[in-house]
């Protein structure tokens, strides 16, 4: 596929070096007798600092997908390279280690430690790549800087706002300098104004270079992507830019 | 390296939060940990208790001396092979005494001639009956392991012309003379008039039964006189000079008293030489008896405490199935959600071990202030064993749902609520 023409309102799409690269990917799951193919062939490429979103109903193989793309699962057949390290043959410590480096994720429940702070929450990423406790902690608050919380890093989840929440999530995130950052339902527990906060905020982070997928059932969210891609019956039904 | 260091403190604060956030439960848990290890501490200090009685009443009958007697002291079977022996003489001693002096390099020192009785003893308004009565040269001195607490032994020349004096254990002199001192008082043994030279220092009883304070040891002399020797019942007391040496010592005694007693090489002794070792040898099975029924016990209560760290350990893995999802999506291996969930069963048992060894430090102490003479011992060693134990205890409870934890499916695990 060859890029879109330019539009005078948006900045041109960058084409940077290949992230992910996906082809002839299935998965099958086995749900009693019956086996479900919630993926049956699907080719795809990210290239860094894109913005895509990922689009269907439920049961279009949606959320299998972004499994896949997260290093949460691997495909039952087919290739997945992740700057191009063979994903699909990989065991569970190696996908760990993946994750760890190479993917922020962001979740529609925020999924943060109750009984940490903001700071505590932002940092547990870095515990596993073994950063030493120092730079740890410079690095995790400016993180949650970054995201406009330099004056809550103390706070527990339980202080902050709903949409708070998700920016110390989003600032966990970005921690590790990943790769690509995962969001899943980004602002499906938020209500609009604060859901459209958190949009803005990715809109700058990817203005900065970061590259984003956005997994998402709504046209509104999915309008901030510069592309959008539709799952139907587990095979793309388009993948095209959005404009 | 730094890694698992980083994961390993980032795994304690996690356990002991949740160990307070879940107050009430951690502490139920950790009870059934606490009765086994006060269960394992109490077990050890018993033994320790008994181990070091047992020396002390060995201590009382001289860890340093042999005792020839007819009879052996465990384990006469035939008894009238033993009754027939010729009985032991005064002139038997001095003949040995004599041996002990001509061998080179002898692990002897000196052997004391004694005759052993009950008997009354009487002052002007009380009487006890039944003292341990012992007739001795003066040389017992040498041999004797109680302190006096006032006045002292006989001497030579008391001995061998027979004066009546006498010396008390310190039931005794309590008995006759209550409240006050009996030293120089005259005692009424056999009808006779006998001076208190000396009173012994409380000793205790042997192994809980014969008390070393009901005794008392008047000359030979005197004894001879008024007792006459009973042949069943004499006995040499022989101390040895080295205590280490004690195999070699009662080599040596063997072979000193066939001399003594004129017995053909072939001839089966015709005396048995006694000593506290022989005590030894019988308390060891049943040590080891008390021991193995402890540990029964003990790790009964460890194994049902173990049950609940298990059950609890499991029910925080359920609980948190979504956390372990979202540690995993951040990068967290196999590895350290095992080690999570590991130190936190870990922290309940080490937190109860704690405490189990606090209990036990208070009940060993209020048993020490209600009963002084119960030999009752804690030590650093019980302390680091009860640690051990309770970590232990955590790990091989823990490990079965802590490996479960750590191989949840991230996507499941996920999506778990």
């Amino acid at each position: 596929m060859s890029p879109p023409a330019p539009v005078e309102s948006r900045p041109v799409r960058p084409v940077g070096p290949l992230v992910i690269a996906i082809e002839g990917v299935t998965k099958l799951y086995q749900m009693g007798d019956e086996t479900i193919h919630a993926l049956r062939g699907v080719s795809l490429e990210i290239r860094r600092n894109e913005y895509l979103a990922i689009m269907g109903p439920s049961g279009s193989g949606k959320s299998t997908l972004m499994n896949m793309l997260g290093c949460l699962d691997t495909p039952t057949s087919g290739k997945y390279e992740f700057n191009g390290q063979d994903v699909a043959s990989m065991v569970d410590d190696e996908l760990a280690e993946i994750r760890n480096k190479e993917i922020g994720f962001v979740f529609q429940t925020f999924n943060l430690l109750p009984r940490s702070d903001a700071l505590r929450n932002v940092e547990l990423p870095l515990i596993y790549a073994g950063v030493p406790a120092h730079e740890r902690h410079e690095r995790a608050r400016q993180a949650l800087e970054s995201v406009g919380l330099g004056n809550r890093i103390h706070h527990r989840p339980n202080e902050l706002s709903g949409g708070q929440r998700q920016r110390v999530a989003v600032a966990r995130a970005l921690v590790n300098r990943p790769s690509i950052i995962l969001a899943d339902e980004p602002t499906g527990n938020l209500d609009s104004k604060t859901g459209v906060e958190i949009l803005a905020l990715f809109d700058d982070l990817y203005e900065l270079g970061n590259t984003l997928i956005v997994v998402t059932h709504e046209e509104a969210v999915a309008r901030h992507a510069r592309r959008i891609l539709r799952l139907h019956d587990g095979l793309i039904a388009s993948d095209g830019a959005n404009y | 390296m730094s890694r698992l260091i980083y994961e390993f403190n980032e795994s304690i604060q996690i356990a002991l939060a949740q160990i307070r956030a879940n107050k009430m439960r951690s502490a139920l848990t950790a009870l059934g940990v606490i009765i086994g290890i006060v269960a394992v501490t109490l077990m050890g200090t018993a033994i320790t208790g008994i181990d070091i009685g047992f020396d002390k009443s060995l201590s009382m009958l001289g860890d340093d001396v042999l005792y020839v007697d007819k009879w052996p002291w465990i384990g006469a079977e035939d008894w009238w092979t033993f009754a027939d022996r010729r009985p032991f003489t005064p002139e038997d001693v001095v003949n040995l005494n004599r041996v002990i002096a001509a061998t080179p390099n002898s692990q002897l020192d000196v052997a004391v001639f004694a005759d052993l009785r009950s008997s009354t003893i009487k002052s002007a308004g009380n009487s006890v009956s039944g003292v341990f009565t012992r007739g001795a040269s003066a040389a017992y001195e040498r041999i004797m392991t109680a302190d006096f607490s006032e006045g002292r032994l006989f001497n030579d020349t008391e001995d061998t012309s027979a004066r009546q004096v006498v010396v008390l254990g310190y039931d005794v002199s309590q008995a006759l003379f209550p409240g006050r001192s009996s030293l120089g008082e005259t005692v009424i043994i056999r009808g006779q008039p006998f001076q208190v030279i000396g009173v012994l220092e409380r000793q205790g009883s042997f192994l809980g039964g014969f008390s070393f304070d009901n005794q008392m040891v008047m000359p030979l002399g005197a004894y001879r006189k008024y007792f006459g020797i009973r042949d069943e019942n004499t006995e040499i007391m022989v101390k040895i000079r080295d205590k280490t040496h004690m195999d070699e010592a009662r080599e040596e005694l063997t072979g000193a008293m066939r001399r003594v007693r004129g017995q053909f090489p072939g001839e089966r002794d015709n005396f048995s030489i006694n000593g506290g070792a022989v005590f030894k040898e019988k308390l060891d099975p049943i040590k080891k008896g008390i021991a193995l029924a402890g540990l029964f016990v003990t790790g009964l209560s460890l194994f049902v405490g173990a049950i609940g760290i298990m059950n609890i350990t499991f029910v925080s893995v359920r609980e948190r199935t979504k956390e372990i999802g979202t540690r995993k999506a951040l990068g967290a291996r196999r590895r350290t959600i095992l080690l999570q969930f590991l130190i936190e069963a870990v922290s309940i048992c080490v937190v109860g071990g704690v405490v189990g060894v606090g209990i036990t430090y208070l009940l060993c102490a209020a048993v020490k202030a209600a009963m002084p003479a119960f030999p009752i011992v804690f030590s650093i060693t019980l302390v680091a064993i009860a640690m051990l134990v309770s970590v232990l205890t955590g790990i091989v409870s823990g490990f079965l749902p802590a490996m479960g934890a750590s191989r949840l499916d991230p996507v499941v695990a996920l999506r778990y609520e």
